[in-house]
C-alpha cells in the first residue's frame, strides 16, 4: 500500500496551466469518479486551490498510481497533451507524499507562507472525496492527521501572526497606535489601488467612518459607494484633516499634497491625539518633514516594506519550527501505516482459526450425537475462548512487529507458520472493489483495500 | 523569622524581574510564564508577611517607612498580576517589577526604624496607606509613560523589533497613564490631609515645611496641573507621558524627605 501524490503548484506551473486543470465545483463528483475508475487507484482525494492542483491516492504500486493519476490529469483537460503537462508535475510516494500533504495543509508550501485559507480548502476537498466514497481508511487517516497537524502548527508557532503584505502592514501599524480600530475614522486621499486595498483592510477591521477625496468627483462617488464613505471636495480636505485618525494618501500628484504645517494644525485641533498617516504614493505625497511633528506618525512605502520584510523573517523562523512539527507527525503517521501491514495477516489468521473451530465443533457434534441447544451453546464459547487466548499473543506481537524495521520478516513468518496462503488468496477474490484485475495483489500479502471495511477498522485500531 | 520570609520574597521578585527583563529581548512565552510563577510565589509570601505584621503587631499603628515601602512594592506586584490576569500584559511587568523589587530592596538598605510619623497619632497607618496607594497610581502612570515614550520612539524611528511587538498600542498606554493618575490623585489628596492632621497632633502645626511636606505638596500640585492640562489644553499622548515621568521625580524626592526627616527626628522606640 502506497500513498502517492501527483500534482503541480505555483512553484512548478504558471497560473495559465493551473487554470486549465481546475475542475468547476459542479463537476468535482464526476472527476472523482473518473479518478476512482482507474484500476490501480484504491483511494483518492482531489485537491485544488488557486495555487495548486494535486491528486492524493492509495495504490499498490507507486508507479502504477503515478501513471494512473497522470492519465486522469491529462483527461481533465483534453486540449492538454501529456508532453505539455509532464514537465510541471511533481510525484511523491510514501513518507514524502505524506510530508508534502502535511506541509501543504500547514501552509508551509503556500505562496504566502503562513496564510490561513489553505486549511479550509484542504478540509473541503477531503469532504468532497468522502462524500463520493473516494477516500478510504488510509486517506481518511492521513487527511485527518494533516488537518490536526495544521492546527498544531498554527497554535504552537506564530507562523500566521504577522502581516506579510504592504496593505495589511498598514492595518498592523494602525493597531499599534490606536489599539482597537472600531471607533476610528479613515481619510482616503486619492484613488490609488494600494490605498484602496489598505482602506478595505481597515474597514474589515472595524473602522466605522471613511472620508474620501479625489480630484475626480465621479471616482469619489464610486469609492464612496464602495466604502459607504463621505466624499469631500479635494480643495478642502486639509481643513478636515483633524477629523481623521488615519490618513491614507495615494494620489497621482508629482508633489507633496500634505505638508508639516497641515499636520501640525491637525494635531493641535485634535488636542494632541495621535494621527497616523500612510503615504503609499510614489512619488510621495506627504512631506517627510511630517515625521518631526509630535504625535504624528508617518509611514511611506519603504517603511511598510521594512515592516513586511521583518515579518517575513519572523515567518521564516517560525516555518522552521513548523517543519520540525511536520517531521514528528509524519513519523507517527508512518508507524500507523506500518502497523496496517499486519492487518491482512491478522485477519487471515483469525479466519483460519475460525475455520478450524467450526470444523472441530462439527466433528464433535457428530460424535456426541443428539445434543440439546443448551449443550451446544456451552461448547462454542469454550472453543472460542481457547482460540482467543491462543491468538492474543501472536496478534499483539504482529502489530508490534509491523512497526519495526524488520517487521515484514515477522509477518512473513506468521504466514508461513500458520499456512495462511490459502486464506489470503481466497480473500482476494471477494474484493470490495469488485472484479477488477489486480495482478500484483498477492505480492506483499493481502492489500488492506481488499479487506472488508468493517474488518479493517477493527484491526487497525 | 519575618526577615527570612522577606528574603525569600526578595529572591522571587529578583528572579521574576530578571526573567521579565530577558523576556523583553526574547521571543518566548515560557519565560513570561515562569516569571509570572516566580512573582506569584513571591507575592504569596509577601502577602503572608504583611498580613502577619498587621495581625500580630499590637503596635501596628507604629508604622515604619520600611513597611510602607513594603506595602508599596506589594501593591505594584498586585497591579502587575492583575494586568496579566485581565489583559495578558506581561510586558507591564518588565517595567513595573523592577520598581517593586527596588522598593523592597530599599527596605533592607534603609536605616532601620525610619518612622513615617511619630507614634502619637494612633491612626498613622491610614495616612501611610492612603499616601502609598496614591504613589502606586503615580508609579503606574510613570511606567506607562515610559512605555509610551519607548513605543513612540520605536514607531517614529521605524524599528519594528521585538520590543515594538510586545509593547501595547499607544492609545492603551495613554489611557492607562490617565486612569492611574485619576485613581492615584484622590488617594494622595487624602494621604496629605491625614498627614497634616497627624502633624497638627504631633507638632501642633498642620505644616512644618519639612522636605517631606514640601515635596508632597509640590507633587500633588504637579499632578493636579497635569490632570487639568489634559482636559483644558490637550496635554495628552506624548506630552502627558513626559510630564508623568518627570512628576515621579517629585514622588521620589518626597520619599527622600521622609527618610531625612526620620534621621533628623530620631525615634525612641
Amino acid at each position: 500500500m502506497n500513498v502517492i501524490v501527483v500534482g503541480l503548484s505555483h512553484k512548478t506551473a504558471s497560473v495559465k496551466l493551473r487554470e486549465l486543470l481546475m475542475v468547476p465545483d459542479s463537476r468535482i463528483g464526476e472527476a472523482v469518479r473518473r479518478l476512482m475508475a482507474h484500476p490501480s487507484i484504491h483511494e483518492g482525494v482531489f485537491l485544488q486551490t488557486c495555487n495548486r492542483v494535486e491528486v492524493y491516492a492509495v495504490t499498490d504500486h507507486a508507479d502504477d498510481g503515478f501513471s494512473g493519476v497522470q492519465e486522469f490529469l491529462v483527461d481533465t483537460h483534453l486540449s492538454l497533451s501529456a508532453e505539455q503537462l509532464l514537465p510541471h508535475l511533481y510525484w511523491h510516494a510514501g513518507d514524502r507524499a505524506i510530508t508534502h500533504l502535511f506541509r501543504v495543509a500547514s501552509s508551509l508550501d503556500s505562496l504566502v507562507v503562513g496564510e490561513t485559507q489553505i486549511l479550509g480548502q484542504v478540509k473541503e476537498c477531503f469532504r468532497d472525496a468522502s462524500t463520493h466514497n473516494a477516500s478510504g481508511v488510509i486517506l481518511n487517516k492521513v487527511f485527518q492527521k494533516a488537518i490536526s497537524v495544521a492546527k498544531r502548527v498554527r497554535t504552537e508557532t506564530r507562523i500566521a501572526e504577522n502581516a506579510v503584505s504592504v496593505s495589511y502592514a498598514a492595518v498592523e501599524l494602525a493597531k499599534k497606535v490606536f489599539g482597537n480600530l472600531s471607533e476610528r475614522t479613515v481619510m482616503l486621499v486619492g484613488a490609488g489601488e494600494m490605498a484602496k486595498l489598505a482602506a478595505q483592510h481597515l474597514v474589515d477591521h472595524g473602522v466605522q467612518q471613511v472620508f474620501l477625496t479625489t480630484r475626480d468627483s465621479l471616482r469619489a462617488r464610486d469609492m464612496a459607494d464602495r466604502f459607504h464613505g463621505t466624499p469631500m471636495p479635494f480643495e478642502e480636505f486639509r481643513t478636515y484633516l483633524h477629523k481623521a485618525d488615519i490618513v491614507l494618501c495615494s494620489t497621482g500628484a508629482p508633489h507633496y499634497v500634505i505638508g508639516p504645517e497641515d499636520v501640525e494644525r491637525a494635531v493641535r485641533e485634535r488636542w494632541n491625539r495621535p494621527i497616523f498617516l500612510i503615504d503609499v504614493a510614489v512619488p510621495r505625497n506627504i512631506d517627510p518633514a511630517v515625521r518631526q511633528v509630535d504625535n504624528a506618525f508617518l509611514f511611506d512605502m519603504d517603511d511598510l516594506e521594512k515592516c513586511v520584510e521583518r515579518n517575513r523573517d519572523e515567518r521564516r523562523k517560525e516555518a522552521m519550527r513548523a517543519e520540525r512539527i511536520v517531521q514528528d507527525e509524519v513519523g507517527i503517521m508512518l508507524r500507523w501505516m506500518q502497523a496496517l501491514k499486519a492487518t491482512p495477516v491478522i485477519i487471515a489468521l483469525r479466519k483460519h482459526a475460525e475455520d478450524i473451530k467450526h470444523a472441530e465443533l462439527q466433528k464433535i457434534y457428530g460424535r456426541l450425537g443428539m445434543l440439546t441447544p443448551e449443550q451446544r451453546e456451552a461448547m462454542e464459547p469454550l472453543a472460542s475462548g481457547i482460540i482467543k487466548k491462543l491468538l492474543h499473543g501472536p496478534f499483539v506481537a504482529l502489530k508490534d512487529a509491523a512497526q519495526m524495521s524488520n517487521g515484514s520478516m515477522y509477518i512473513e513468518a506468521a504466514r508461513h507458520f500458520y499456512d495462511l496462503e490459502k486464506h489470503l488468496v481466497a480473500k482476494d477474490s471477494v474484493d470490495v472493489r469488485g472484479p477488477v484485475d489486480r495482478k500484483r495483489s498477492g505480492d506483499e500479502g493481502l492489500p488492506s483495500a481488499s479487506v472488508p471495511e468493517s474488518e479493517r477498522e477493527k484491526v487497525s485500531e | 523569622m519575618i526577615v527570612v520570609f522577606l528574603q525569600f520574597t526578595l529572591g522571587f521578585y529578583f528572579l521574576g524581574t530578571l526573567l521579565l527583563l530577558v523576556y523583553l529581548l526574547r521571543r518566548s512565552d515560557v519565560l513570561a510564564k515562569v516569571a509570572l510563577g516566580m512573582t506569584g510565589a513571591g507575592c504569596t509570601i509577601h502577602t503572608g508577611v504583611l498580613a502577619f505584621q498587621v495581625v500580630s503587631g499590637a503596635d501596628a499603628w507604629r508604622v515604619s517607612f520600611q513597611s510602607a515601602l513594603s506595602f508599596f512594592s506589594w501593591s505594584l506586584v498586585i497591579v502587575f498580576l492583575t494586568a496579566v490576569f485581565l489583559q495578558r500584559l506581561y510586558v507591564l511587568g518588565s517595567f513595573v517589577l523592577p520598581l517593586a523589587f527596588l522598593a523592597l530592596v530599599s527596605t533592607a538598605v534603609l536605616p532601620s526604624e525610619t518612622q513615617a510619623l511619630h507614634p502619637m497619632f494612633q491612626e498613622v497607618w491610614i495616612h501611610v496607606t492612603l499616601s502609598m496607594l496614591g504613589t502606586v497610581g503615580f508609579a503606574v502612570a510613570f511606567v506607562s509613560g515610559l512605555m509610551y515614550l519607548t513605543q513612540d520612539w520605536l514607531l517614529k524611528s521605524k524599528q519594528f523589533n521585538l520590543l515594538y511587538a510586545k509593547l501595547p498600542p499607544l492609545d492603551f498606554l495613554d489611557r492607562l497613564n490617565q486612569r492611574s493618575i485619576l485613581l492615584g490623585f484622590p488617594f494622595l489628596t487624602m494621604g496629605i490631609l491625614t498627614g497634616a492632621m497627624s502633624a497638627q497632633i504631633t507638632f501642633g502645626a498642620y505644616l512644618s515645611w519639612n522636605s517631606e511636606q514640601i515635596w508632597a505638596l509640590v507633587t500633588w500640585a504637579f499632578y493636579l496641573v497635569v490632570m487639568m492640562g489634559r482636559v483644558t489644553v490637550g496635554w495628552r499622548a506624548k506630552k502627558a507621558a513626559y510630564l508623568t515621568v518627570v512628576g515621579f521625580v517629585g514622588v521620589l524626592l518626597t520619599f527622600l524627605g521622609v527618610i531625612l526627616k526620620g534621621e533628623s527626628f530620631p525615634v525612641s522606640s
